[in-house]
Parts: structure tokens; C-alpha cells; sequence
């Protein structure tokens, strides 16, 4: 089953088959260019379109005629020339362009003339007390199940926070029969006022309208909680119950299951790892790569599509993809890009696909307390550090993300930061009186996924790599 | 915590959890046919035996790490499932030689 790249160089390798990834490698391979697609899951689609190809939700107005999109982009790069290659870990990308990936357990190497990421976004920690006990997922993860397996929440299920996503999962899962006992809606009150000036795209965006036929879809069938201004999770090795606070009044209600969301964020940690410039983004509250405007990176011939560019949504990322494609096809095969849509006509697309995110992300910023937690709340999931062992830390010396590694080991479990790395920011950048961009972020390094001594003991050496290590 | 869809016709595919068959479908990842088994599946912590289940289902919380026909620390969410398939709750760290 598993499958190694065919050549040892390409002329450009994307990673990631979301969208973004999707649209580049089609518009590449389309072009004539040697395209290798690489992609982590088990199918492509990424998580906007995950199982798209293999879901058994067949009733299309279950999941939404926004899910169904996603169809075309797989069709599309399926007929092309592009070559794809399901549950690959890219685990190194470097400034000469070269690839190390894992696949069934064996790496492979290759080398591109172009490399696109297109590694998406994943959500926004969630820190709030008791988010490690059993029963606390992320409300992605339930979507996820959703559309690979059908599976919905069937235990009392509580949903909380804020964004898009929330409202689209919750009309998902009533719509197949699941059940939500209650929404604890986290978006701050103070959000809608800062949001009202941008509200005019949002009204002229295609989002304004799905959107709010959504929330009415959930309201009919759920209570709705809004205004919450705290959130815990409750439970002797399990959840047990989730308790809230809105309006000033204290709530605690029994529950087998708490879905959290706030939002997306970029997911960075190849990009970084390859050394490419990140800034802070101080309306998405994230790293975002700097990029030229065909998303082009720092390092040479890398550039990077999709929500791993700024949060964007799918249309903005299908958009960005063939951009980045049709910049890479104009750098290695001038000829061939005369053939694709204008450069031009995309970023009219893009402008378009763009419209509206303003509102979106000033309304659903989240609160400070729900990103900046306190005491004995975790931080760091895989290395159980607290909030109170970081302000520690900070107090004795800890000057950033990077020194707290050797005070406490955050971010050197086997997620390498990705579920604490923002919070860790946040949480040092307050406690210092800084800003986020002077603190930093965690200095990543391949493997970007752990791999077994055994799959990097067997990578064959030359005898430039023996030399380089052995005396004599 | 987790039902199935009535409509749901993809193929039966068993697998075994510590040694106990369990049902699952063609296409579920080894950590949705742990969620949906009904089955204690929570593994415990490397650092304090904490227990936990999946957190974010697309591979990025490493919550779900599990051993798979004899290898541990595989994310369950990434790997779907094969006939006969021999999975292990991992209490703990991976331990040496597996």
C-alpha cells in the first residue's frame, strides 16, 4: 500500500491537500511541471474538505453545499499529472528545497525547483480549566468524525466558544441526529462595536447570509448561551460537568462531552522549521508568515497558500493555491503560464474570497481570558506545565518561549508547541510587559513530527554525511 | 459520548482492543472506532498518568498516541483501520521495543 515518490526531484512539490494544496498542485501539474502533491491524512481534502472522497454522509444538505465544493478540487488534480501521496509526514524542509518524508514508517527524500505549503491552520488553544480531562475535545475533532465516519455526540453535550465553525458543526450535527444539550457562546459583548465598522463587506460577502440562516437552523433546536465571560471543565479522570459564568451568574451543568472552539490559526510549525519569517499578527492574534503578494516566503522558491498564510477560509485558500501555482509555473516555465487564468483575474478572486474576513476576525476575537489562563489551568498539554509553572519560571528568569524549554520543557513534547506555543507567548508577553513580536515563539526544528531512531537510523548515507561526523 | 448513523453502509472491519474484538467501519480511524466503541479507551499520561482521550482528531495534539499491531506512540488519528488490527491502550510512555 504505501508508496514511495517516484523521481528523486520535482519541479514543485506541494504540502498539504487541503484547498490550497489542492488547487496548486492541479494548476502546476496542468502547466506541465512535475508536481508532487504530499499529504498527511488518509485521504485528500485537508480539514474544510476531509473525507470528501470517502465520507458516508451521503445526504448532500447534511454537510452543506460548501463541503461538496471540495469534489471539483480533488477531481481536478486526480485527472492531472500531479502525482499524490496520501498519509506522507513531511518531518524536514530545508533552504536548498530538500524534502524528507515519512511514509509507512520509511523516509523518503526528495528535491524540489518549487515547494508550496499549503499545511492549513489548526484551532486556537482552548486553555481553560480541565481541558485535558477525557471528554474535552475540540469542536474540529467532532466535525472531523462527523464527516470520515458519521459519527455525532450522543452523551449531554455542551458546545462552547465562538467563530463560524461552531454554528456550522452544531446545524451538522442536529441535521444527522446527534444531540447538543447546550451553546456557551464566548464572544465578548465589546466585540460586536468593534466589528460594526467593517460590518458593510461582511453584508456583501456570501458568508453574511449562509451564516445567519445557520444560527437561526441551531437556535430553533438548542439553547443558546451567550455572553459567557468564564468556562470550566469538571471531572474526577473524565468530564463530569462544565460551569460557566454569564451575565454575573454562575452556572454548572452535567456533561459527557465539551466541544471548544475559538477560532483557527495558521499552522506553522514546517514553515518555521524551514526558517521562514513569521510575524505576530495583532488582529488574528497568530504568527503569519511574511509573504509578497503570489506568497512568496522569506526562503527562496518556497511560498505558502492557504490558511498557513493567514487565516483566510477555503474560497481565499483555493484561490491563494492557484496563485502561488501560477507564480511558481511563470518562475520555472514562462511559456506554460500563458495558458492559465491571468494573475490579474485571481487576485480580483482573491480580494473577493477575502471580503468580509475583517468582521469575521474583529468578532470573533477572543477574550484575553479564554488565551491567557491563569493558576493551575495547563498550558502545555503534553508536558503538564501550568500557568502558575510559567509565571514561575518568568519570575526566576525565563526571558521567552525558548529559555522556558530548559525551566520546564513546554513545547518539547511530541506536539513540539502546537498546542501551547501562542498561550506560552501570550501568557510571557503579558507577564514581561512586552509585546508578543519581542517575546517570540518557540524555535522549531525538523523533524517537524516525531519519527521513530529505527526510520532515521535506516536513511541511507552518503559518504559526505559519514565524513561529516566521523574523525579520521 | 459518540453514536453511529443509522445510514452509514460502509463494510465491517473487526479489530481488537487489549484482546477484545470490536466492531468498526471501513474508512473510521483507529481513534474514532475507540471513541465510538463504548469502551474505557482513555491511555494515561507519559509525565503523571493522567488519563486522556483524542483532543483534536487531525494530528496535531498527539492525545491520541496508542499502540498499533506492537508499535506505541502511533497517532490513532491518522491511521485507520485494517482487519484484525491489534490495538493496545498505552498506559504510560512507549516502552523499549515497542
Amino acid at each position: 500500500m504505501t508508496m514511495a515518490p517516484k523521481r528523486e526531484a520535482y519541479d514543485v512539490v506541494v504540502i498539504g491537500a487541503g484547498p490550497a494544496g489542492l488547487a496548486a498542485a492541479a494548476t502546476s501539474a496542468e502547466a506541465g511541471l512535475s508536481t508532487l502533491l504530499l499529504d498527511e491524512n488518509i485521504g485528500p481534502g485537508g480539514q474544510v474538505y476531509r473525507a470528501i472522497a470517502s465520507t458516508p454522509v451521503s445526504e448532500r444538505n447534511q454537510l452543506g453545499a460548501d463541503y461538496w465544493a471540495g469534489v471539483d478540487l480533488v477531481q481536478a488534480v486526480r485527472a492531472s499529472s500531479a502525482e499524490i501521496i496520501q498519509r506522507a509526514t513531511v518531518w524536514s524542509l530545508d533552504r536548498n528545497l530538500d524534502i524528507a518524508v515519512s511514509i509507512g514508517g520509511a523516509s523518503a527524500f526528495v528535491k524540489a525547483r518549487r515547494v508550496i505549503l499549503a499545511t492549513g491552520a489548526l484551532e486556537r488553544p482552548f486553555p481553560i480549566p480541565g481541558w485535558t480531562l477525557p471528554g474535552v475535545m475540540t469542536a474540529g475533532a467532532a466535525q472531523t468524525m462527523l464527516k470520515s465516519s458519521a459519527l455525532v455526540p450522543d452523551g449531554r453535550t455542551v458546545i462552547a466558544g465562538q467563530g463560524p465553525l461552531l454554528w456550522l458543526l452544531a446545524a451538522q450535527i442536529l441535521r444527522l441526529g446527534g444531540r447538543i444539550d447546550r451553546i456557551l457562546d464566548t464572544t465578548g459583548r465589546g466585540n460586536y462595536f468593534a466589528a460594526l465598522p467593517h460590518a458593510f463587506a461582511f453584508l456583501t460577502s456570501p458568508y453574511f447570509a449562509k451564516g445567519l440562516s445557520m444560527m437561526r437552523e441551531v437556535r430553533a433546536k438548542v439553547q443558546v448561551v451567550s455572553g459567557v465571560t468564564e468556562l470550566a471543565a469538571t471531572g474526577d479522570g473524565q468530564l463530569a460537568s462544565v460551569s460557566y459564568v454569564a451575565g454575573g451568574t454562575r452556572e454548572t451543568i452535567p456533561a459527557d462531552l465539551l466541544l471548544l472552539h475559538q477560532g483557527v490559526v495558521p499552522n506553522v510549525n514546517l514553515a518555521m522549521a524551514a526558517g521562514i519569517e513569521h510575524r505576530w499578527d495583532e488582529l488574528q492574534l497568530c504568527w503569519s508568515p511574511t509573504l509578497d503578494a503570489s506568497g512568496n516566503s522569506s526562503v527562496a522558491g518556497i511560498a505558502i497558500a492557504g490558511d498557513g498564510a493567514g487565516i483566510g477560509g477555503a474560497n481565499a485558500a483555493v484561490v491563494r493555491g492557484r496563485i502561488a501555482a501560477r507564480a511558481a509555473v511563470e518562475a520555472l516555465a514562462p511559456a506554460a503560464a500563458e495558458k492559465l487564468v491571468p494573475m490579474a483575474t485571481l487576485r480580483a478572486d482573491l480580494a473577493r474570497a477575502e471580503r468580509g474576513r475583517v468582521f469575521l476576525d474583529t468578532l470573533f476575537r477572543p477574550a484575553p481570558q479564554f488565551r491567557i489562563p491563569t493558576g493551575d489551568t495547563i498550558v502545555c498539554r503534553c508536558e503538564e506545565v501550568t500557568a502558575k509553572d510559567i509565571l514561575d519560571a518568568v519570575a526566576i528568569g525565563a526571558t521567552g518561549p525558548n529559555q522556558l524549554k530548559a525551566y520546564r520543557r513546554t513545547g518539547m513534547g511530541p506536539c513540539q508547541g502546537r498546542l501551547c506555543g501562542l498561550t506560552v507567548t501570550e501568557l510571557m508577553a503579558q507577564a514581561r510587559a512586552r509585546s508578543p513580536q519581542e517575546i517570540g515563539y518557540y524555535r522549531l526544528r525538523a523533524p517537524v513530527k516525531p519519527i521513530t531512531l529505527a526510520e532515521l537510523a535506516a536513511v541511507p548515507q552518503s559518504e559526505a554525511d559519514v565524513k561529516a561526523v566521523v574523525r579520521g | 459520548m459518540f453514536k453511529r448513523s443509522e445510514h452509514d453502509k460502509r463494510p465491517l472491519v473487526q479489530i481488537f482492543v487489549d484482546g477484545v474484538a470490536v466492531a468498526a467501519r471501513q474508512g473510521d480511524t483507529v481513534s474514532a472506532a475507540l471513541l465510538v466503541s463504548g469502551r474505557d479507551a482513555r491511555r494515561a499520561t507519559a509525565v503523571s498518568g493522567a488519563p486522556r482521550l483524542p483532543y483534536c482528531m487531525m494530528g496535531v495534539c498527539f492525545d491520541c498516541l496508542v499502540t498499533i499491531d506492537g508499535v506505541g506512540n502511533r497517532q490513532g488519528c491518522l491511521v485507520p483501520v485494517t482487519e484484525g488490527m491489534q490495538i493496545e491502550i498505552q498506559k504510560g510512555k512507549r516502552e523499549i521495543g515497542k
